[in-house]
């Protein structure tokens, strides 16, 4: 294994690591602060426990969103430093103002939020709430920016002498249709991701109609709605990321779509079966037309084919293999799809279904399991948008090859893996266990008092 | 403002958020190590936690800013840096992961051994994260293997040399009784009394281990061909803010004692700052190999972008997180109302 491999590996384990408890943090925060508004407003008992629930939930995730980000901010450095040092100038701007902005206002008023309860005024208890909510996301938007420039760079020129990315346009940096449109599906994936989180849970209290009854039938409603809200931004936010991949990315659409030949007008690939490489075809079933319309909103325009772009590109950029792992972008595209298109159906399905008494619903066993969706759909989404990008770390300025730390050995690489790997693992056992536990126990475990405070004796004795 | 002004700037800048880390995250830290031998019972090791409780995050992203901040304006010294000292990293972050998710899920189950577990990991990151950034912090003043490709060619023993185990050393150990003094101003009661005691053995500890770094720094750093032999009153500050933490504690007045690790944590951090200034990593293979604020900056153009954000950010940072310290200065105790959050 070579340290290029393990490095690529480490990069990508651990920030799909921590894409797993990013989309909750993000839209989960607005439902907290959502619901501690309405018991500010009407001092109606439910929405304060409300709050609390799900509020306990959003902190057990939160924690390791927390710990699991500290790694991706000092990861460019430690295992890319030959990326940091070609585009430092340009693509550490957005990370430090990430840091500046962002990081400071939701960890200082989570703090707050935390232990202020009856320590600040009751209105400042809820201003923090809200700040952690905006802070969370400002950070996404952040984040968003700095990727969406690793795939479409904008607002740079190539230092002829020092052979480095130079920002010379803030303004493009920020305004980078990109990003945005990352932010825009991002933010709407993650307010989906909380609501279907609440469906399940909501449904598992429901189905046994513990004494909440009432509380959970409320957070299914507002959740119900949420969700169909967010999973039709989250489609259309998708479709619009089409478009722009179709126009600065052609490579990554045609993987996506495993489009070899230059089509007019271009099928969508319903199941493509490829050789073991994953770059080759071997059998196909093709619905006319659709590709053509997700790329360009008609059913007639051209798309191109990856044979067509592999000879592009060399010619522009040399010899070389310009072509994504196909495995994996066609199948983790066909995953969010699948599961976006089911999680529209599902909470219009749910809101339909409120019009009658959902407890008595047989169906309403299964709903727990719809907490699996967004994260299907989250994880492929990214693992699409990385591998989609591959062969460059920078579309068309750095390979990945070349991005790598050079000082690294292989094992220096595998400590590290392994290390983080058995961390990780241990990480994700304590959270499981705690939000089960807390989900499962409703709303009176949530409460102040009840758990966290215990009697003098428990914990280290004497 | 020319190209020269804003790398000083932007150098100043970094020291700055250095120094606030090491203040702040100082104590969070000495708190930390202290956690276990301290509170014998939950409910105090719950008091003792709940003194940095909501702050300590807060605190922790100085770490983070220092090191965008780094990346934004010296993409090369965080190229190399982060690079070259990979291992010692690596296991910073480990101890900064256990001692984070320690601080919000040990109270989350009430089994003796789920938190008796949870308190060791916040003990145990806290003291390898203080070691470990003595350690790297030593490194850089003395210099590491950097070759003319600006590639450090060392590996994690080379760090591991007399000089850098000194400066981990006087790191842990200013930082516990930081952390103590900390302590004694938010704690009452039995607990107050007790983290005295401890105050007055670190303390001894710590003027020693700091003495000894002093010394160390004239011999394993070029210290003296930059500042003299009279190295100029800050480091001598230093000291004396040290010693005279040590009177006020032994009169009881926690508030000045606490003021004064924290002005010595500040003097230590500007004589490190001034010793490295310009360079950023000293190189011990050439001199010529070192990197400097001038040949691992950003261009001009992102550090006055990055230096408006700064300008207008920055105090506003610094206003919320003093007012958050304000919103709760009231001294923590183990009865319940004070533990409950
Ligand atoms: C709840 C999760 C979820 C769901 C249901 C969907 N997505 Fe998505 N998708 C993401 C979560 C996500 C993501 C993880 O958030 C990504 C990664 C980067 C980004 O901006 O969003 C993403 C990326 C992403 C990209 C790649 C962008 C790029 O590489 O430049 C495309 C083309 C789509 N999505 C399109 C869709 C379509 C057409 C969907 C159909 C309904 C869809 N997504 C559902
Ligand atoms: C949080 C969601 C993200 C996920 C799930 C994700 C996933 C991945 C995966 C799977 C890889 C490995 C690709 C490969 O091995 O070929 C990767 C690579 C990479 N991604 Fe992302 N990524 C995410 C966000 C980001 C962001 C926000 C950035 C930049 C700010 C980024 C920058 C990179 C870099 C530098 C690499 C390493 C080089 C490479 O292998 O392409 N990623 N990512
Ligand atoms: C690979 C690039 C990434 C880096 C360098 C990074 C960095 C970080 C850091 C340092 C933290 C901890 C902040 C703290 O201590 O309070 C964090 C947490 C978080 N990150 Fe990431 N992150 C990355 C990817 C992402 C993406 C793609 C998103 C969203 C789309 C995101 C959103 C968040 C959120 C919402 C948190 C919640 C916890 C918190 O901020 O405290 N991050 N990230």
């Amino acid at each position: 294994m070579d340290p290029i491999t393990l490095s690529r590996w480490q990069f990508g384990l651990t920030t799909v690591y921590h894409f797993l408890f990013v989309p909750l943090t993000l839209g989960m925060g607005w439902f907290v602060a959502f619901m501690q508004t309405r018991y500010y407003q009407t001092k109606d008992e439910t929405f304060l426990k409300m709050a609390k629930f799900w509020g306990k939930l959003f902190l057990i995730n939160f924690a390791i969103g927390v710990v699991t980000g500290i790694v991706q901010e000092f990861q460019f450095g430690m295992n890319w430093s030959e990326y940091s040092r070609f585009v430092g100038d340009i693509f550490g701007a957005p990370l430090a103002i990430e840091a500046l902005l962002a990081f400071f206002m939701e960890s200082t008023f989570l703090g707050i939020w935390i232990f202020g309860e009856g320590r600040v005024p009751e209105k400042v208890h809820l201003a923090s709430i809200w700040l952690v909510a905006i802070g969370s996301n400002l950070s996404a938007l952040w984040i968003l920016l700095a990727n969406g420039w690793m795939q479409h760079p904008v607002g740079y020129v190539l230092n002829e002498v020092t052979g480095r990315a130079q920002m010379v346009d803030f303004f493009a940096l920020i305004t980078n249709p990109k990003g945005w449109i990352f932010f825009w599906h991002t933010i709407a994936a993650g307010l989906a991701t909380a609501s279907f989180l609440i469906l399940g849970v909501s449904a598992y209290h429901l189905v046994r109609k513990t004494k909440y009854t009432d509380l959970f039938k409320r957070s299914f409603q507002i959740a119900a709605i949420v969700g169909l809200v967010s999973s039709t931004l989250v489609f259309l936010g998708g479709h619009t990321q089409g478009q722009y991949i179709y126009e600065t990315q052609p490579m990554k659409m045609a993987s996506i779509e495993a489009l070899w030949d230059t089509e007019q007008p271009a099928s969508f690939s319903i199941l493509t079966i490829g050789d073991l490489s994953g770059k080759k075809e071997v059998w196909s079933l093709r619905l006319p037309a659709f590709t053509s319309f997700l790329a360009c909103n008609n059913f007639n325009c051209e798309v191109r084919g990856v044979n067509d772009i592999q000879a592009e590109y060399e010619q522009k950029y040399g010899p070389g293999d310009y072509i994504p792992l196909m495995v994996f972008t066609y199948w983790s595209f066909r995953f969010m799809m699948t599961v976006g298109f089911i999680m529209i159906l599902l909470s219009a399905f749910f809101l339909w279904a409120l019009r009658s008494d959902i407890t008595k619903a047989k169906w309403m066993k299964w709903v727990p399991w719809v907490i699996v969706l967004p994260y299907i759909g989250n994880t492929g989404g990214w693992i699409l948008t990385e591998m989609g990008r591959q062969p460059w770390i920078v579309q068309g300025l750095l390979k990945v090859q070349d991005a790598v730390s050079p000082n690294l050995t292989t094992v220096d690489l595998l400590i590290s893996l392994i290390g983080y790997v058995v961390v990780y693992g241990a990480l994700a056992v304590a959270d499981f266990y705690l939000m089960r536990k807390y989900a499962l126990a409703g709303p009176d475990a949530a409460l102040r008092e009840s758990v966290d405070v215990a009697p003098a004796s428990v914990g280290a004795q004497d | 403002m020319s190209y020269e002004f804003l790398q000083t700037l932007w150098f100043i800048l970094i020291a700055v958020l250095w120094i606030g880390f090491y203040f702040l995250e100082g104590f969070d830290f000495g708190v930390g190590m202290l956690l276990t031998f301290l509170g014998k019972k939950d409910n105090e090791r719950r008091a003792i936690i709940n003194t940095v409780g909501p702050t300590w995050d807060g605190n922790e992203v100085w770490l983070l800013t220092a090191g965008g901040a780094t990346f934004a304006a010296f993409p090369q010294w965080y190229a190399t840096m982060f690079s070259g000292f990979y291992l010692a990293l690596f296991l910073l972050l480990v101890a900064l992961i256990i001692r984070g998710i320690a601080f919000e899920y040990r109270s989350k189950d009430a089994s003796p051994k789920w938190r008796n577990t949870f308190d060791w990991m916040i003990a145990i990151g806290s003291f390898l994260a203080a070691l470990l950034l003595g350690v790297a912090f030593a490194n850089l003043a003395e210099g590491v293997p950097i070759n003319d490709k600006m590639m450090y060619t060392g590996n994690l023993f080379t760090l591991l040399n007399p000089y850098g185990l000194m400066g981990g050393l006087a790191t842990v150990s200013v930082l516990l009784l930081h952390g103590a003094n900390f302590l004694a101003l938010k704690l009452d009661g039995e607990l107050r009394e007790r983290v005295r005691d401890w105050s007055k053995k670190i303390y001894w500890v710590a003027v020693i281990l700091l003495v000894v770094l002093m010394i160390g720094t004239f011999f394993f750093t070029d210290m003296v061909s930059r500042l003299g032999y009279n190295p100029g009153i800050i480091p001598v500050a230093s000291v004396i803010c040290l010693l005279l933490s040590g009177f006020f504690i032994n009169r009881k007045m926690e508030g000045w004692a606490f003021v004064m690790t924290s002005l010595n944590i500040v003097f230590t951090q500007i004589t490190f700052f001034t010793i490295m200034f310009p360079r950023v990593m000293i190189s011990s293979l050439n001199p010529a190999w070192s990197l400097t604020i001038y040949n691992a900056s950003s261009s001009q153009y992102t550090l006055t972008v990055m230096s408006i954000i700064a300008l207008i950010f920055v105090p506003i940072v610094l206003a919320y997180q003093a007012w958050t310290y304000y919103m709760f200065a009231k001294r923590i105790s183990t009865k319940k109302d004070s533990l409950v959050y």
